[in-house]
């Protein structure tokens, strides 16, 4: 099967939240260390007041020759794949959601790979967008067997923390909090911590400097 | 773990609750909004019915998509997606009771020039934002977070973040900096020595001589590109100098009001036994001013320094690739590397301290004929000021465009970019390929008074070899 699976969990105030314990597809090798959010998702596309079209622009530079022709580019060669599999320090660079917006309109459910930059990392958690780190060794093996095997199964397994392909199981590690959220569907953080507004109202009361 | 470090005190005032996934939920003591990363998080409070819990906590500017040119700046703008998002923030902030300074308010600039010259930034607050050089703020005691747009709608619905602690990496910064030497040359250091990634998982408390003798703009912009070495906030220890700096701000408090805040201030700085996850050196002592040679912060070397050979790089690959984009021969010093554009203003180095130190080296010089320079305000306010002091006129007879407050040539979200292949000198915090608005457009990432100097020669110099001023135009008091 493909896309994300697991049960619907209500939350606070009673709209569907989907937990997402693994996601199976195929995957998209984007290599290189230290991606910033910049190549991504091109900062001349943010000038739009909600994130509807920014599947169209995910890497867009990248993905076109200079003279505006369709490149060999992953995201062009690997469409309909839902596993994006990098290397170090992935989404570094601008705080910008379009990033993790624009890869999860483009199909992408779930990213393998060496480290992630923590705001982006932040905002693949609030989409439901699971990452996964493994070791250098492991994330240039699973590109490699991408590219010899793009129409194979890959699977990334939320819970066990995991990676499987043609057999293999890599391990790997999702955060606490995004594995906890992901699992228990409360990765939509809103309405949990609205459920705290008299308290967050109290700490608000007790700063010295909120009456200013 | 670390404990006893102005971190710990600050997230421990608060925090709201535990979260069930375990993460802290932690309340922001000020929320910065701009045009670009709220529309959609006000969209979703609208989807979901309901308000914004803390618009007293919360303030918005416009920056990113501003037109820098007056003319520009009569509305409608030019830019009809600028002109939407203008419109929206207008709207949203009116309807929510927030307090908004747009193009008609003269106090209108860049987030994060805004938020601490007018005294909104105050040590020992939680300060988030929907842009990722909200660690500026840090330079005062705060903690500083940049935060996308799902957050933003949870700061929105519940004036909180849902967020891990960190751990806390002390860096000692040590040296004393000669002429012509900042903070711009120390934080290009700093992220050189530790990585692009390197402050992954931690917040980094700057400390040490070199960090204690740096006014208020030098520590924004140290901690402002915290972020650039991974880190998601940077902080220093609030001293007389934070001090000094509030009095007096417009939203700061004022006398016994000031003196009892103070207490709390000082309450928050980092006990002299806390405990950190890491202490790491950092040797400033003799520093040259610093020119980034590639396509990230880290690449970096002192302007007399010649650039690395890929293969001495920690990553070779990536060098080879940066050098190729930028044209930079290893082996050679970075001097005398041709420039097209010199650009002055941004979040890092947009603040009064920063153009004065650019004037002195453009006292009686000259922009080279063949360079675009344009000198950009980090706000109006900064703007009046040294428009008081009479530094646009140095400016100006030097051959810069003096323009209107805005992120501009920082990332090209207007009409100030990079065209085909040019090389600019740039005061900004990010080199990064098509960065400034060009795919082909290179970015080498400099002081302001770096930059003033590659505009005077049309190309990187050494800014220690320029007689200076001690100061120019004149210091008005407020």
């Amino acid at each position: 099967m493909s896309g994300p699976a697991g049960d619907d969990a209500p939350d606070a105030e009673g709209a569907a939240v989907p937990a997402i314990r693994r996601v199976a597809g195929t995957g998209v090798p984007v290599r290189g260390d230290d991606i910033d959010t910049d190549q991504i998702l091109p900062a001349r596309f943010l000038k739009a007041v909600t994130f509807d079209d920014m599947g169209e622009y995910a890497f867009y530079d990248q993905r076109r020759d200079a003279d505006g022709e369709l490149n060999d580019h992953p995201l062009n060669e690997y469409r309909g794949a839902n596993v994006l599999a990098v290397n170090e320090n992935f989404g570094c660079g601008s705080s910008r959601e379009h990033a993790p917006q624009g890869l999860m309109r483009w199909g992408v459910e779930a990213i393998v790979g060496e480290s992630f930059a923590e705001i982006f990392q932040d905002n693949c958690k609030s989409l439901g967008i699971a990452t996964l780190a493994v070791d250098h060794e492991d994330a240039v093996a699973l590109q490699d067997f991408i590219e010899a095997n793009p129409d194979a199964g890959i699977e990334v397994d939320v819970r066990e923390e995991t990676v499987r392909y043609d057999g293999t199981v890599v391990e790997g590690e999702v955060p606490d909090a995004m594995r906890e959220a992901l699992l228990e569907g409360i990765w939509d953080t809103t309405a949990v911590m609205r459920t705290n507004l008299d308290r967050a109202k109290a700490v608000h009361d007790d700063l010295p400097y909120t009456d200013d | 773990m670390s404990e006893g470090t102005l971190y710990d005190k600050v997230w421990e005032r608060h925090k709201v609750a535990d979260l069930p996934n375990g993460q802290d939920q932690l309340f922001i003591g000020l929320h910065l909004v701009h045009e670009v990363t709220s529309p959609q998080a006000f969209g979703m409070l609208r989807e979901r019915d309901m308000e914004v819990a803390f618009p007293d906590r919360t303030v918005a500017t416009t920056d990113h998509i501003v037109p820098t040119t007056s003319e520009g700046r009569s509305r409608p703008l030019a830019d009809e997606r600028a002109e939407e998002m203008l419109t929206h923030l207008e709207q949203n902030t009116a309807d929510a009771g927030i307090r908004f300074f747009g193009l008609d308010d003269e106090r209108q600039g860049i987030a994060h020039v805004v938020g601490p010259e007018l005294g909104f930034v105050q040590p020992g607050m939680t300060v988030v934002c929907g842009d990722s050089h909200t660690s500026t703020h840090g330079a005062f005691g705060a903690i500083g977070m940049g935060i996308g747009t799902s957050q933003i709608r949870d700061v929105f619905a519940t004036g909180s973040i849902a967020a891990d602690k960190k751990a806390v990496r002390r860096v000692e910064v040590g040296g004393e900096l000669g002429d012509g030497v900042g903070a711009k040359d120390v934080i290009l250091h700093v992220i050189r020595q530790l990585g692009v990634d390197g402050g992954v998982g931690h917040v980094y408390e700057y400390g040490g001589e070199a960090i204690r003798s740096l006014d208020m703009e030098g520590r924004l912009a140290v901690c402002n590109m915290s972020i650039e070495g991974g880190a998601r906030a940077g902080y220093i220890n609030p001293d007389e100098t934070t001090y000094e700096y509030l009095r007096g701000r417009e939203f700061a408090p004022s006398g016994d009001a000031f003196e009892e805040r103070k207490e709390y201030w000082e309450s928050i700085r980092s006990d002299a036994d806390a405990e950190y996850d890491d202490v790491v050196e950092v040797d400033a002592d003799d520093l040259a001013p610093q020119v980034t040679w590639g396509t990230n912060p880290e690449q970096v070397v002192g302007v007399d320094e010649a650039v690395p050979e890929p293969a001495d790089t920690r990553d070779p690959e990536a060098a080879a690739s940066a050098q190729a984009h930028t044209e930079v021969t290893p082996g050679e010093t970075m001097e005398g590397h041709a420039v097209d554009v010199a650009f002055l203003g941004t979040c890092t180095n947009g603040r009064v301290a920063d153009f004065r130190e650019a004037a002195r080296v453009l006292a009686g010089r000259e922009v080279d004929d063949d360079v675009r320079a344009l000198a950009v305000p980090g706000s109006g306010t900064v703007k009046r000021k040294l428009e008081a002091e009479g530094i646009d006129e140095v400016f100006e007879d030097a051959g810069f465009q003096w323009r209107e407050a805005g992120c501009s040539m920082c990332l090209a979200m207007n009409d100030d970019a990079l065209e085909g292949d040019e090389v600019c000198a740039s005061s900004s915090n990010r080199n990064y390929v098509g960065r400034q608005g060009s795919t082909e457009g290179r970015t080498h990432l400099m002081s302001p008074a770096m930059v003033a100097a590659a505009a005077v020669e049309g190309a990187v110099t050494d800014v220690r070899e320029f007689d200076t001023p001690d100061a120019v135009g004149t210091e008005v008091d407020e």
